[in-house]
């Protein structure tokens, strides 16, 4: 879509992204400072003791599920909401107390809350003629801001003669024609059909780098924040669960929360028999005849219970036994299919009667003999799958 | 209109109508008759229309009329409007439902009771009767109705916009006037229109809080109907229900316009 901006950036993305990790480093300080802060309504505490840094030119994800306290955490920074203790400071400063309309923050709605009175113009100029911004350098802001978003033959419409992806787009333009320190984005994709909300994911963060701004954004669809962001804060009952890049929470997810909320998992109860430098052995309950071979250190001893978070794409689903099938295999019967087109998810009932899901990406239009319901199949996986989980 | 209408809904509708408007219609036509007497028709003639022209009474009454109307319609509207804004913006707050209760209590009470209740007030405050005291009175009858109106759009209102607007560094004061008020702006003006318009043709408040020097039109037209109805009176009447079918079929063709609009312009987004 904004083949412009990708073309430019297309060099340097890669090389940017792979570089950025202000997080690791020591030296670096963080542009938004959350300290123990705590937003209780009434009897409900929404956000609970929390501290988080967000770094300069980061694109930072809150997930969650509603209720969580994400979108309060958002709104206290753009000043919505006062915390009712801690502090926040953006660039050194202390916000706290700071009304919104003298916060250096822009939020974009989830409604977009375009003014409908007003043209796709006015709306984008509406921030910078607050600021007593001189004429031209609002028209010059505006023109700059329709071009990005690709609406310059739009600026004189209402809000309403627009759709609903153009309307975004207006949203977008008016929350960044101020170059605010921070973009913060409230669902902002929440109202567009899937894929509109791909190709704009894509868009966002082409804009995030161009302009070199920092985003925030919060969201309740793991596959929209681990698209766009650089890192994520899982968050649940107003706490911070898990804050990492994307991969790392996917990949090592720090517990049963998180490993359950991002992606498809499935998480078999087991329990701990030798622990050495960098593998873990564990007897599932669901097959107490088989062993598991973790590749992990972790800080468990022998008959400890522990959770396996095995997500179904790194499963082996077969006909025929693999080479060592005591190890890291399971036995069962395809249950049920669920038939994606690009992937096929077997659901494999164990002779317990649990079941797990495993994936297999359909790589060939035709198969010989393709699995089917009953079939006995054999799913494995390799010690490095796996991910032992402790809460 | 629907296809398949019975002739049940015809008759009602017809009936319905007669009943409504049987009385009005003939009022006009009588206020074109050349006889002296109201009942016996002799020909057309605007001849009360000049009459009415030349009665400097009536001229008078209408005149204290509107301008009482026109205060009270623009002095409620404020009042009304904020009333509104409180009572769907600040939550629950000490005194909420003795202050909304205490608002929409004029909708309900006999009118009698209001002017009475009024002009035992101004009498007790040793408040000289007259153009003023009308006026108070009304603005404390017609508030209501407008504060009915507002918070009915207000309640609809999408709180972000205001929020976008602060966000964007607009203070909240200025907030009000550029985001807040030119999109409740219709609900504000049909509170207008309407607080107009129970002022022009109350009669029961401002005969109780009237004094001298200050007689409105139904006031004027009652007395005067006492004595007999002149074809003059149905001359007046004439003209006031002009005014007032102008203004409602205006306020109601600039509505459906404007839904007209934006819906072929929402039809047209959404197809291209």
């Amino acid at each position: 879509m904004s083949t412009g901006v990708a073309e430019k950036t297309q060099k340097t993305i890669g090389g940017i992204r792979r570089k950025f990790a202000p997080w690791n480093d020591p030296q670096a300080v963080p542009l938004i400072r959350y300290q123990n802060v705590t937003k209780r309504f009434g009897e409900f505490t929404a956000v609970d003791n929390l501290s988080l840094d967000i770094y300069e030119r980061e694109f930072f994800a809150l997930l969650g599920p509603s209720g969580c306290g994400k979108t309060t955490l958002m709104r206290m920074l753009a000043g919505f909401e006062d915390p009712t203790e801690g502090q926040i400071t953006l660039a050194g400063q202390d916000l706290v107390g700071t009304p919104p309309y003298k916060r250096q923050t822009n939020m974009m709605f989830q409604s977009y809350a375009l003014f409908p009175h007003m043209s796709v113009w006015d709306n984008i100029a509406f921030g910078l003629r607050q600021d007593r911004m001189e004429k031209g350098a609002v028209n010059a802001r505006v023109e700059e801001m329709l071009k990005l978003v690709k609406l310059e033959t739009f600026a004189k419409r209402k809000p309403h003669q627009l759709s609903g992806g153009q309307r975004q787009r207006v949203a977008l333009a008016r929350s960044l024609a101020k170059r605010p320190k921070v973009l913060l984005l409230d669902e902002p994709l929440g109202a567009l059909d899937k894929k509109l909300r791909e190709e704009t994911q894509f868009e966002l963060m082409d804009i995030q780098m161009e302009l070199g701004m920092t985003f925030l954004i919060v969201t309740h669809d793991q596959e929209e924040a681990m698209t766009v962001a650089d890192r994520i804060a899982v968050m649940n009952h107003g706490k911070l669960v898990q804050v990492d890049q994307p991969a790392v929470i996917y990949e090592h997810p720090n517990s049963r929360y998180v490993a359950d909320f991002v992606g498809d998992v499935n998480i078999l109860d087991a329990t701990v028999e030798t622990v050495e430098p960098g593998m873990v052995t564990v007897r599932p309950a669901a097959a107490p005849d088989r062993r598991f071979r973790i590749a992990q250190d972790c800080a468990v001893k022998p008959g400890d219970s522990v959770a396996i978070a095995l997500r179904p794409e790194k499963m082996r689903v077969e006909l025929d036994p693999p080479g060592d099938s005591s190890v890291n295999c399971l036995q069962g019967e395809i249950w049920d299919i669920g038939y994606l087109g690009d992937l096929s998810i077997y659901h494999v009932e164990l002779p317990g009667g649990s079941r797990v899901k495993a994936a297999k990406p359909n790589l060939t239009r035709m198969v010989e003999r393709p699995i089917t319901w009953d079939d006995k199949v054999y799913v494995s996986f390799t010690p490095d799958a796996g991910v032992v989980l402790t809460s | 209109m629907r296809k398949g209408l019975s002739w049940f809904n015809v008759t009602s509708i017809a009936l319905g109508f007669t009943f409504l408007y049987i009385p009005i219609i003939l009022l006009v036509i009588y206020s074109f008759n050349a006889s002296r007497l109201v009942t016996v028709w002799a020909g057309f003639s605007t001849h009360w229309y000049w009459q009415l022209f030349q009665n400097q009474q009536l001229l008078d009454a209408a005149w204290v009329t509107l301008r009482v109307a026109f205060l009270t319609a623009t002095v409620a509207t404020v009042l009304g409007t904020l009333a509104a804004i409180t009572l769907t913006r600040y939550g629950r707050f000490l005194g909420r439902t003795l202050f909304s209760g205490m608002v929409y209590a004029p909708l309900v009470m006999p009118e009698v009771i209001t002017g009475l209740s009024l002009l035992l007030l101004f009498v007790a405050i040793g408040l000289d009767r007259g153009f003023w005291t009308i006026t108070l009175a009304h603005i404390t009858f017609t508030m209501c109705f407008v504060s009915v109106v507002v918070q009915s759009r207000l309640v609809t209102f999408d709180r972000s916009l205001e929020e976008a607007a602060l966000d964007l560094g607009c203070t909240p004061f200025r907030t009000f006037f550029v985001i807040t008020l030119p999109i409740i702006l219709p609900a504000v003006v049909s509170g207008w229109m309407l607080a107009f318009t129970l002022s022009l043709d109350d009669l029961v408040i401002a005969s109780f809080t009237t004094g001298p020097g200050a007689t409105t039109l139904p006031m004027r037209i009652y007395s005067q109907v006492r004595l007999g109805v002149t074809p003059e009176i149905n001359a007046a009447c004439t003209i006031l229900i002009a005014i007032v079918t102008v203004v409602v079929i205006f306020a109601s063709i600039m509505t459906k316009r404007q839904e007209a609009e934006r819906q072929k312009a929402e039809r047209l987004a959404a197809a291209g």
